[in-house]
């Protein structure tokens, strides 16, 4: 059932961004990491994405916790991210991400990577979402124009162990405080209760969800379109690229219009990213609007 | 190509759309699948699945033979052995058990024995590692996921026995693959219905290492995404070719 390497896009070739992915470095410890590398790509090849906007959380648990990763593990990986990036400029874009338990470094490492091409901003799950600490991290984020894509559980009933976790009623508590910002809700099907998230987010409207995760419940996808819209959704794969395929692949079985689907494989990014993020779709989309004219 | 992993009815702690044999007819023909082995989802959660394996037998005997149906079976429960003869009646495949709903440990005596006698009629044991991921589940959801133990204990069961696991990832199945030797190994075939794909690619690993003769296609509607399986293969590497599964029909040739 595997295609030839030529063959079309699985997912078709219009317009497609992962906003949720992620990539391996040498200092996170797996012997293989430049194979799970090579595997994205190759996937990406495969699916049709565009653009990867991806991060590296620290030493992904190998010198510091994924979740609470330190100061010198984080500019680590954002500097093997933004060397990713570097090397796939026609493909790859970078989130920094930062530790607000380290509030000064995590604003000053915004401004850094940012120089080097960063278009976003990724948080983890080192502190949760309502806490004031965040504040200065969002204040660095509007000043440059950043979404923040923020690791979430959806639903937490309680703590559980190697993060703090934050769900929907935490990441729209941050996001009433920053109304200029937009806040990426991650991995509705990444564990949890995407039930609750939906609620939870409904009115506050800087806040879109991801669908990445492993999670492929039936119903997820029509709740999601019901309870936001899909200009408040976008796609992601973070470490399931075979489950956001599958997503893809179930906007047409739930009848869902072009225009929908095209806001979330690639609108909504264009809308909360920094102009210039992704060039070749926005020149795709010019092109479009230039002809509908 | 058989889906191995179908459900109908209800599930008691989300709802679900649109559970019905009609709605699961079409969507394996939009998957291009020949068929499905079909369980009642709500027999999972009574005490006794007699009830629902009637429904079972009734709601699919349109629909024969795409949709085979696979009783639910307690093997502690009295006269399981005329609810076995009714499924071999009907022309059920396999038989679904699920030990962690029952009580029932790795070594029941109930289980294994119940595991010969349905490997004696030529029919199949399906085993259920999950039907949710275990973040998400309610808090009366409290049977947990199924052990690899248990599975290894009823490969090693008898010469006859053929088990089927649904909903496994790749952990648990290199767990039991391994711990069993090469003739209980044959004993045993996994669906790819919760294994993950690129970039770390569980599904080509397996396949490489224990070979894709030792998978089936399952799917887990109505809880999941159908496509999902179907992106999983497409996304394979390009050197591994077209793998070809197992032939759930062929269990027993």
């Amino acid at each position: 059932m595997s295609p030839e390497p030529q063959a079309a896009p699985l997912a078709g070739p219009a317009p497609l961004i992962d906003a949720h992915a992620h990539f391996l470095h040498p200092l996170g410890g797996r012997a293989d990491w430049e194979a799970v590398n090579a595997a994205r790509l190759r996937a990406g090849e495969r699916i049709g994405i565009w653009y990867h906007v991806a991060s590296i959380l620290g030493s992904w648990g190998f010198s510091s916790p994924v979740y609470f990763p330190s100061p010198a593990d984080v500019s680590a990986g954002n500097d093997a991210m933004l060397a990713l990036a570097d090397a796939h400029p026609e493909r790859i874009r970078a989130y920094v991400t930062v530790n607000p338990n380290h509030t000064a470094h995590a604003v000053d490492e915004i401004g850094r990577c940012v120089a080097r091409g960063a278009v976003g901003v990724k948080l983890a799950a080192s502190r949760r979402a309502s806490d004031p600490l965040l504040d200065p991290v969002c204040e660095a984020a509007a000043r440059h124009g950043l979404p923040i894509l923020h690791h979430i559980w959806q639903h937490r009933t309680r703590e559980w162990p190697s993060q703090e976790i934050s769900d929907g009623l935490d990441l729209a508590t941050l996001a009433r405080r920053h109304p200029t910002v937009w806040f990426i809700l991650a991995h509705i099907g990444g564990g949890g209760d995407y039930m609750h998230t939906f609620p939870a987010i409904a009115e506050v409207p800087n806040i879109v969800a991801d669908l990445s995760g492993s999670g492929v419940d039936r119903g997820m996808l029509d709740e999601a379109i019901l309870r936001l819209g899909a200009e408040r959704l976008i796609w992601g794969s973070d470490v399931t690229m075979e489950t956001g395929l599958a997503k893809l692949m179930g906007f047409e079985a739930i009848r869902l219009t072009p225009e929908a689907i095209a806001r979330i494989r690639a609108g909504t990014a264009l809308r909360i990213f920094p102009p210039g993020s992704f060039p070749r779709v926005e020149r795709e989309s010019n092109a479009r609007a230039s002809v509908a004219r | 190509m058989i889906d191995v992993n179908a459900l109908i009815g209800g599930y008691p702690f989300r709802y679900v759309p649109h559970p019905d044999p009609d709605v699961l007819v079409h969507v394996l023909e939009r998957e291009r699948l020949s068929g499905a082995w079909v369980g009642h989802l709500p027999s999972a959660f009574y005490r006794d699945p007699s009830a629902g394996n009637a429904q079972l037998y009734t709601a699919l005997a349109s629909y024969a033979p795409t949709l085979r149906p696979v009783p639910t079976i307690r093997p502690d429960w009295p006269q399981w052995e005329g609810a076995l003869e009714a499924a071999q009646r009907a022309g059920a495949p396999a038989v679904r058990v699920y030990p962690m709903h029952w009580g029932m440990g790795p070594h029941d005596e109930r289980l294994l024995g119940f595991a010969r006698a349905c490997g004696d009629a030529r029919m199949a044991l399906q085993l259920t590692v999950r039907f949710e991921d275990l973040r998400q589940r309610h808090p009366l959801d409290s049977a947990g996921d199924l052990t690899a133990a248990a599975v290894r204990a009823l490969a090693r069961a008898g010469e006859q026995v053929r088990v089927v696991v649904t909903a496994a990832g790749r952990e648990m199945i290199e767990e039991v693959h391994w711990g069993l030797t090469p003739i209980e190994q044959r004993r045993v075939v996994w669906d790819i219905s919760w294994i993950w794909g690129p970039p770390e690619d569980h599904l080509a690993k397996l396949f490489r290492t224990i070979g894709p003769e030792r998978f089936v296609y399952g799917t887990h509607w109505p809880l999941r995404l159908t496509q999902t399986p179907r992106a999983n293969l497409a996304l394979l590497p390009n050197d591994m070719g077209s793998p070809v599964l197992a032939d759930p029909e062929r269990l027993f040739a």
